[in-house]
């Protein structure tokens, strides 16, 4: 088989993989719920996570509002592509001795759950950190792996797949040809 | 046809250089205020510091007195992790002799990264930003009576802060707009992001009527002025730029358009009052009115340090040869 039929195959088994949203969800709430404490804080990385960790947070019927983590002040590509700056971080707990589960959509290269746990400690010193994540893809570039994974797909580096939210609030996972 | 690029944004639009808000299209202005807001709540922190600019030098370019913009310019470097670098430039080469030019260019032989200069001459920052290489960026932090664009960003922020929408916003700018940079720099981010109306007001040696060319309503009575405003942007009474007997004096002028707590309700009852400051107590503004509740003067500086973190980490991130 050449590389690029099997390209195709992975490609085309990812896709399936990715299609059923409310199972990867369950998925997700199962594997989150059996390691939350009763004192356990879910902060979302803007924007995929946080929509992940707003949907949690109500699933696992925790009190007040998941936290918000912006990597955007220690992305390691700044003098590349610059300041993109959205949605900012917003934690109202104390970081300090806190046990905390990161919620992303995606992980892939490690670089963005490298600047979120920096930007984290800005904040004080947590008890423990751990990592929940929708689709888990291949293509690390760090020493970073998920404790929770709804799903893991193999892609080409041709390939993207990112969480979208449509105007009704319905969230779907969408593989791409990277620009 | 000859296209000039404006020289603050390179071949991708991006702003490599904050020179004058004139020029600027609205979508960057808005980019800045966005960006400020992440700083914001950086401000609010514990661990004060980003490391955005970590490993990058800003030198303070100040030829013209200035503590407080120099300092604001040096909190907000160092909370971006930069170096800062403040040039006593009236101490030094320039008392000797040496031209503008020579003294960027010894410096950029010191790497700069950022220049943020102040200077008495109208387009100093322009000067300095054609010579500089394509990595190194210019913040004007006031140049003659042209332009102050990150006071007039602060104060879009401010704005954009206390009213949301600038499209139903009647903004009064009272005082010397004459002489002011600052009133400029307001007008044309004013404009630029939309407000219904901006009136400016004063007595006719200090507020021109030819104002009105830059889309503003010139107003010499105060209460018309101000009446059913939104936003009052007072401004102080510039001594040391007045040359001739512009005004018989400053109780003269407090008389006729100082900003007093019974002339405020002439404005809107939830209008918010802004100043750059310094403030003269008594001369452009009553006490009662800088202390009062609708006065976000003490907000402006601390927004103030947002947007400069904000632009020196917007144009630090932009190549100007792309």
């Amino acid at each position: 088989m050449s590389a690029i039929d099997s390209d195709a195959l992975r490609a085309q088994s990812a896709v399936d993989a990715v299609r059923d949203m409310p199972t990867l969800y369950q998925a997700l709430l199962l594997g989150v719920g059996a390691l939350c404490r009763s004192d356990t804080h879910l902060v979302g990385i803007a924007t995929g996570g946080a929509w992940l960790a707003e949907r949690l947070q109500s699933d696992l019927k925790l009190s007040g509002e998941p936290g918000v983590l912006s990597s955007a002040m220690h992305r390691d590509d700044f003098a590349q592509r610059g300041l993109a700056a959205r949605e900012p971080t917003r934690l109202d707990f104390d970081v300090n001795g806190a046990h905390i589960i990161v919620i992303d959509d995606v992980l892939y290269t490690g670089r963005t759950i490298r600047a979120v746990i920096n930007e984290l400690y800005d904040f004080g010193r947590p008890a423990s950190v751990a990592l929940a994540v929708l689709v888990d893809r291949n293509g690390r570039e760090l020493p970073i792996q998920a404790d929770v994974a709804a799903v893991r797909i193999e892609l080409p580096v041709s390939k993207s797949v990112a969480l979208r939210q449509d105007v009704a609030g319905e969230l779907s996972v969408v593989i791409k040809d990277r620009r | 046809m000859l296209y000039r690029r404006n020289p603050q944004l390179n071949k991708n639009g991006e702003l490599v250089h904050l020179l004058s808000i004139e020029g600027l299209p609205a979508s960057i202005l808005r980019q800045v205020l966005d960006t400020a807001e992440n700083f914001v709540s950086v401000n609010d922190r514990e661990v004060k510091k980003v490391p955005l600019l970590r490993g990058r030098s800003v030198f303070n370019l100040f030829f013209e007195n200035s503590t407080r913009t120099r300092t604001t310019f040096e909190i907000a470097a160092k909370r971006l992790s930069a170096d800062v670098i403040n040039l006593d430039i009236a101490r030094s080469s320039a008392s000797k002799g040496e031209s503008l030019l020579d003294t960027i260019a010894n410096l950029s032989a010191m790497a700069a990264d950022i220049f943020v200069v102040r200077h008495s001459e109208s387009g100093a920052p322009y000067l300095i930003a054609k010579h500089v290489a394509p990595h190194v960026h210019v913040i004007n932090a006031g140049d003659g009576r042209h332009s102050h664009p990150t006071q007039g960003l602060l104060d879009m922020f401010t704005i954009r802060h206390y009213k949301k929408d600038f499209s139903n916003l009647t903004v009064a700018i009272v005082g010397d707009v004459l002489h002011s940079r600052v009133a400029r720099s307001d007008i044309h981010g004013l404009t630029t992001l939309g407000a219904a109306e901006v009136r400016v007001v004063g007595p006719k040696t200090l507020v021109p009527a030819d104002l009105a060319q830059m889309g503003v309503r010139v107003c010499h009575n105060l209460e018309e002025g101000i009446r059913d405003c939104d936003v009052v942007i007072a401004l102080r009474l510039q001594n040391e730029r007045m040359s001739g007997a512009l005004l018989p004096s400053a109780q003269e002028y407090f008389t006729s358009y100082g900003l007093t707590r019974e002339r405020l309700q002439w404005a809107k009852p939830d209008a918010i009052v802004m100043h750059p400051g310094p403030i003269n107590r008594g001369v452009e503004i009553d006490s009662d009115v800088v202390d009062g509740a609708q006065s976000v003067i003490l907000p402006q500086v601390t927004f103030g340090i947002a947007v400069r973190m904000a632009v020196m980490s917007l144009v630090a991130g932009n190549d100007a040869s792309e």
